[in-house]
């Protein structure tokens, strides 16, 4: 018998074939994610030494296991933490919503523009991630200096007496972080936009709908998906961000993402940054299932 | 709702004392220079049903959409119960349209969608119910009010749809090819159920179709349109048994067409170029503007099919043998090839048990029809 010709190994074959296609993204999240988030774990539960690794062990031949809750009884009991962790959802919410106000008009601009003039719109969001994503932001440190191009044109035209101080500043962070997770919410509110049917929008101005009272019924609700996407998108990597707060943000500037560095790297104190790094996790679990329980419904409804 | 309309002549574009409920002057609209729609013009009395008849791309969508304010006309006026659209948005006219998607609100349920209109009046509450309530009845909808439009089937989203356009009570509905993705069978229903409303209500309606035999059966006047411009307009029964150009001629249902020259010496002659025997015609019909030929146009169903030639006074006859035949049940369809080679259809009745004439392949007929059957047309 000829290979392949066979139905019954032909369709083990198929299933195997699903299986693999399947199984590779998992297997890259077991390697990735889980087994790293582990490590952390399990490093959270530990007392910090001095030695290498800098950890008690979990288990030792002659005490058994040990582990300890003091890390997390520490962080709850430390206002730094606590401030830190606050100070990032604030700053992480402020960007989103500002990407949101800002991405929200381009992306319905580009959806709208005629498919040429939408091709390159598309391009020029994309534009800079050609360049590295540190490059960009030690550019925005140039220009926002004392001497930097912004500051120098500000007195240059006599607004100014002397330099602004824009550097080192929570608006720096925040320039920075809407500057660079832009694209993120452009992009996929972009895609929604861009599949509305723009008949329903005509059916509601036929209907009397003025046009904002069309974006606010019909708009804004159809591209729903795409606003927790793009929100989505830039919440969560702006809530851990380590890059921007510690290039342009000054001191006042108590992000987790700096916190968890300077624990692991200044204190060189592994068990708690992993308690830090844990609880963090913790807060992104939240809105990462609400969104996939909402889109895993969206699927459903859209299919039917 | 509109008495006044009901109580209309029958047929108020053939009264000259009526006035036009929507007039459409020299309207052009024009994408990149390229014009949509060419420079069109049409008095639509109160109470019609209008189709507006043309293949994909002939402008007819565009024309519909001017009417509802959706584009602005590069030229051109639309006046509706006396009143210039011009500059009028959407929101501001009184005209709804029926979308072809039916772009029923998906994130509203049916109630909400045909409420949607009703509030952005500003209607109270118990208004709004009211007249919902009365609307979905009117489309059979009463148990569905709180499902959402994806729970729906497509032939129910079309009425949310229609019952969402009517609920304001407009002077006009726009109907954008309102059958065209039904099935068959729903497609008649609907069909029937459209003329229904739209005789209870008296709202004039305007139809754009592609398809012919709804505009055929839906419209009491059809307008054929063709590369932005309207070839003909008039009752179905005017536009598929005087088509007054080869296009329109050949949109309804199919027709033979023979080309031919008048002989000059013998009206209601006309040599025909590819036969080369004569057809007769009315004496009266344009041979004037025939100089470089014409076409003669025959319907296959006006054709009789004999064993012996018609001597009938005023027939056109011709010879031929039966090449193809169909048999339909209520009626036959057979391709006659003449003598001189050229393709007829014929359509007949089967009107007894058994036909009076059994045709079959390869046969010798002749074919026969009187002269006030044959159309000349000169465009």
């Amino acid at each position: 018998m000829q290979r392949g010709a066979d139905p019954v190994s032909a369709a083990r074959g198929e299933a195997l074939w699903r299986r693999a296609v399947v199984g590779i993204p998992y297997f890259w999240l077991l390697v990735f994610f889980a087994i790293p988030f582990v490590i952390i774990l399990r490093i959270s539960f530990a007392d910090p030494i001095i030695g290498a690794p800098p950890f008690t062990p979990l288990y030792d031949a002659e005490e058994g296991i040990y582990a300890t809750g003091d890390n997390y009884r520490f962080l709850a009991e430390d206002d730094l933490y606590w401030v830190s962790y606050l100070k990032s959802i604030r700053i992480a919410l402020v960007s989103t919503l500002l990407c949101l106000l800002l991405g929200y008009p381009m992306a319905y601009g580009i959806a709208r523009a005629r498919s040429t003039t939408r091709n390159l719109l598309l391009l020029l969001v994309i534009l800079p991630f050609w360049t590295s994503f540190l490059l960009r932001v030690y550019a925005w440190m140039g220009m926002l200096s004392n001497q930097g191009v912004i500051n120098k044109a500000l007195m240059g035209l006599g607004l100014t007496d002397g330099p602004v101080q824009f550097l080192y500043t929570d608006f720096a962070v925040y320039l920075g972080i809407v500057y660079s997770y832009l694209p993120f919410m452009i992009l996929p509110l972009y895609a929604t936009l861009e599949g509305l049917d723009e008949n329903l929008m005509d059916a509601a101005a036929d209907l009397g709908g003025r046009p904002r009272q069309v974006f606010f019924d019909i708009t804004v609700p159809m591209s729903a998906p795409g606003i927790l996407a793009g929100s989505l998108l830039v919440f969560i990597p702006s809530l851990g961000e380590f890059v921007i707060p510690s290039l342009l943000g000054g001191l006042e500037t108590l992000m987790i993402g700096k916190t968890l560095f300077d624990e692991f790297f200044v204190n060189r104190d592994w068990p708690l940054a992993s308690a830090v790094a844990t609880v963090l996790v913790l807060i992104l679990i939240l809105p990462i299932v609400l969104f996939q329980r909402y889109s895993a419904t969206a699927e459903r409804l859209n299919r039917q | 709702m509109n008495e006044g309309g009901r109580e209309q002549t029958a047929r108020p574009w053939e009264d000259p004392q009526a006035q036009p409920f929507i007039r459409i002057e020299n309207l052009r609209k024009e994408f990149d220079g390229f014009p949509a729609v060419d420079g069109v013009s049409l008095e639509i009395y109160q109470g019609e049903l209008f189709a507006i008849l043309g293949g994909s791309g002939c402008g007819k969508s565009t024309l519909l959409r001017l009417l509802a304010g959706f584009e602005t006309p590069t030229a051109g006026r639309i006046f509706i119960d006396g009143a210039d659209m011009a500059g009028l948005p959407p929101y501001e006219r009184p005209t709804n349209m029926m979308f072809q998607s039916y772009a029923v609100f998906p994130h509203y349920s049916v109630a909400e969608n045909v409420a949607y209109g009703l509030k952005k009046e500003g209607l109270d509450k118990a208004e709004v119910n009211a007249r919902v309530e009365e609307l979905l009845e009117l489309v059979q909808l009463g148990d569905f009010a709180r499902r959402k439009p994806r729970q729906l089937s497509g032939g129910q989203q079309q009425r949310v749809a229609l019952a969402r356009a009517l609920v304001k009570r407009p002077k006009v509905l726009l109907l954008d090819e309102p059958l065209a993705a039904l099935d068959k069978n729903l497609r008649e229903r609907t069909q029937f159920e459209l003329m229904n409303i739209q005789d209870r209500l008296g709202i004039t309606f305007i139809v754009v179709t592609h398809d012919q035999d709804e505009a055929m059966t839906l419209a009491s006047r059809i307008a054929v349109m063709e590369a932005g411009k309207f070839l003909q307009t008039g009752t179905p029964s005017e536009v598929y048994e005087y088509p007054n150009c080869r296009f329109v001629a050949d949109f309804f249902g199919t027709i033979n067409l023979f080309r031919g020259h008048p002989e000059t010496c013998a009206p209601g002659r006309v040599r025909c170029e590819e036969t080369g025997t004569m057809i007769l015609v009315d004496p009266d019909a344009g041979h004037d503007e025939a100089a470089g030929g014409l076409t003669v146009a025959v319907r296959p169903e006006k054709i009789r099919l004999s064993r012996e030639p018609s001597t009938q006074d005023g027939h056109t006859v011709m010879h031929g043998k039966v090449e193809d035949l169909a048999y339909y049940g209520n009626y036959s369809v057979y391709r006659i090839r003449t003598d001189s080679g050229k393709l007829i259809q014929v359509s007949s009745q089967n009107a007894g048990r058994s036909a009076e004439l059994t045709l079959e392949w390869e046969d010798q007929v002749y074919l026969s029809w009187p002269r006030e059957c044959s159309v000349v047309l000169t465009r």
